[in-house]
């Protein structure tokens, strides 16, 4: 009985490909074992932490300086949150760029991409918990991008918030979504996840063309096995070490008199920030994110002319044309960040017509038209199918994306004006 | 013709079975949309702490000499600006600024309110000077009786731009 139920999340044979460090780079498995360490750090910081405005940022401090380990408990929740970001990111990029997203694993990419905003709304609600100045304010704008949002955006704050500003009953809503809601949904998708991954027949690899398949078949015990628990012990000892040296940020306890400059959001939202830099919030925070969202929903049910699961990149021109869309995106994004920060913007330019076509239509024509030339280019020069064209729209989106968040990140300082890094700090 | 009876019979009993379902199926649903109503409606409420008590809704500023014109006052309480205008007319302004919601401080050497999260500005009426934010910051009704000046920051007014007719007059001024 017992047996049976493993059986159906764990094969008893594998295929030897699959067990190649460069086929996974073992992501998926490091996600789950980051997911393992946040619960259980997360039940034992819920003994101590306090859900209210007036008490939380003590508690935290009491945690970090009054509690035998606490700071080192806090820390290594601390820092496998943010590492699960960037694991699930990099396993979201390695299903991408290795087709294994094509069906019959569509259904499973759906439900990935519920996990990543999952593991996002973990992330985000956790980052208000502390109550700090940063996390405030933080909050405060994410929430408040909410109001652009037709229709609903009101009443969706309003949900998220509990009122009309950042107070007491967002704290609790937090609270509740960070301890209970989310982990529900976690513990719900996740087992969903890896049965779909067994059902699909393992994980995505080329198909054999001649020969038998059997050649390559080996016990999943040992072998599989033994990699996973490497994996998983390399990277915990690795965030033991970065919790020993680095302590998780406090900052100063919230005061919503006092914006601090600059305000940022949480580093995983900085490239949406800097779009809300450039555009008119109702497409920064809507048609665009809308348009993306879409766009990764139907990747896995086009039509595909090529079966290219498990090989990186597709082929050789697919890696021409991805590193391609990735530079070109790249230079476009520096050059719009940059002209910017030194022309008048266009409502200053066109006074009297709405801010929704100055500072919105105008500025997404000009994208889409920059990104028609990529278009036409990247078929001009490479003559891609269909799998390296989208191989090479998925890049460019993703270019800009990244070239945003850096840009957020390190290069945006006082009242968000462009700096160097080196003298952002301070 | 026992034949034809059973026949009828087994042409009966899939369609009554199958409206039955239907019955259930229908149930079900209603079922669900009563729960997810109830669900949206218990968390729709106010939460506790949320809405201002009516007394701290009203909040009394003091006379109006102790504003002189083109001046800019805080108030901590309210979290809101009172604005004098050089032709004497008040305007009370949230601090919110109207892009995401950061407070934006009163620059006075230049006049105006800059936010210090993406950096748009303000002048003294509130009216939008620089973008990202895409209206004038929002405003409180402001009432003057017997030369007190009253705050109602339990109304938050909404404007997509600056118009004379939102300035507050004494009764001398105005007439
Ligand atoms: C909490 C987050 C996640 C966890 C713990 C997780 C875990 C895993 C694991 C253990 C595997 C087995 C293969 C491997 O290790 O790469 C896997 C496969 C897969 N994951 Fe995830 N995953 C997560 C998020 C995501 C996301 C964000 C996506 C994409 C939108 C995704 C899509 C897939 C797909 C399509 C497969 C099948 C790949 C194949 O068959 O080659 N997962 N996941
Ligand atoms: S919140 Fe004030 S400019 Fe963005």
């Amino acid at each position: 009985m017992n047996k049976s139920l493993i059986l159906h999340f764990r094969p008893k044979m594998v295929d030897a490909r699959a067990l190649r460090f460069s086929m996974t780079f073992g992501l998926g498995g490091m996600a789950l074992v980051l997911v393992f360490i946040l619960f259980f750090t997360g039940l034992l910081l819920k003994f101590y932490y306090l859900p209210f405005p007036e008490k939380a940022h003590d508690s935290i401090l009491y945690i970090r300086n009054s509690v035998l380990f606490g700071a080192f408990i806090r820390n290594i929740h601390f820092w496998s949150a943010n590492f699960l970001i960037v694991i699930t990111f990099l396993h979201f990029l390695r299903v991408f760029f290795t087709s294994a997203f094509h069906q019959p694993r569509g259904v499973n990419w759906i439900i990935g991409l519920g996990l990543l905003i999952i593991v996002l709304s973990f992330n985000f609600t956790g980052y208000l918990l502390p109550w700090d100045q940063l996390s405030f304010w933080a909050v405060t704008i994410c929430t408040g991008m909410l109001e652009y949002i037709p229709l609903t955006g009101k009443w969706l704050q309003s949900m998220t918030r509990g009122g009309l500003e950042v107070g007491a009953p967002t704290l609790s809503i937090f609270f509740a979504a960070h301890t209970a809601l989310l982990p529900g949904a976690m513990i719900i998708l996740l087992p969903f996840h890896f049965w779909r991954v067994r059902k699909a027949g393992g994980i995505a690899l080329s198909e054999i063309i001649d020969g038998d398949k059997e050649k390559y078949r080996v016990k999943a015990i040992p072998y599989l096995l033994l990699r996973e628990v490497v994996t998983a012990l390399v990277l915990i000892a690795l965030i033991l070490i970065l919790s020993i040296i680095f302590d998780a940020p406090t900052g100063d306890k919230a005061n919503p008199g006092l914006s601090p400059n600059p305000s940022k959001a949480p580093w995983y939202f900085m490239g949406f920030q800097e779009i809300l830099l450039h555009i008119h919030p109702f497409f920064a925070v809507c048609i665009i994110p809308v348009i993306i969202l879409i766009f990764l929903l139907v990747l896995p049910f086009i039509k595909y002319v090529s079966n290219s699961k498990g090989v990186w990149f597709i082929s050789g021109r697919g890696k021409k044309s991805a590193f391609f869309s990735f530079i070109l995106a790249l230079v476009l994004s520096i050059i719009v960040v940059i002209t910017d920060e030194f022309i008048p913007d266009f409502s200053a330019m066109l006074p009297g017509i709405p801010m929704l076509v100055s500072n919105g239509l105008i500025p997404c024509f000009i994208m889409a038209l920059a990104f028609a030339i990529f278009y036409f280019l990247l078929n001009k020069i490479y003559r891609p199918d269909r799998n390296e064209n989208v191989q090479a729209v998925f890049v460019f989106i993703f270019s800009v994306f990244i070239t945003f968040m850096i840009t957020g990140i390190w290069f945006r300082g006082s009242s968000m004006k462009l700096v160097w890094p080196w003298l952002l700090a301070g | 013709m026992a034949d034809t009876d059973n026949k009828e019979k087994s042409n009966l009993q899939p369609s009554r079975r199958s409206f039955l379902n239907t019955i259930w199926a229908a149930l079900g649903i209603l079922a669900a949309l009563e729960l997810i109503f109830m669900v949206f409606t218990y968390l729709g409420r106010k939460k506790p702490g949320a809405q201002k008590e009516q007394s701290e809704r009203l909040i009394d500023a003091g006379i109006i000499d102790k504003y002189p014109v083109g001046s800019v006052t805080a108030n901590i309480m309210g979290k809101f600006y009172l604005c004098r205008m050089e032709d004497g007319g008040f305007i009370a302004l949230s601090s919110k600024c109207t892009h995401l919601g950061c407070t934006v401080p009163w620059d006075d050497k230049g006049k105006r309110f800059i936010c210090p999260c993406h950096g748009s500005s303000f002048d003294i009426s509130g009216a939008v000077i620089s973008s990202p934010a895409p209206r004038p910051l929002d405003m409180y009704p402001v009432h003057i009786e017997n030369n007190t000046i009253i705050v109602d920051t339990g109304k938050l007014l909404k404007r997509n731009e600056f118009l004379k007719t939102q300035l507050v007059y004494t009764k001398k001024v105005s007439k």
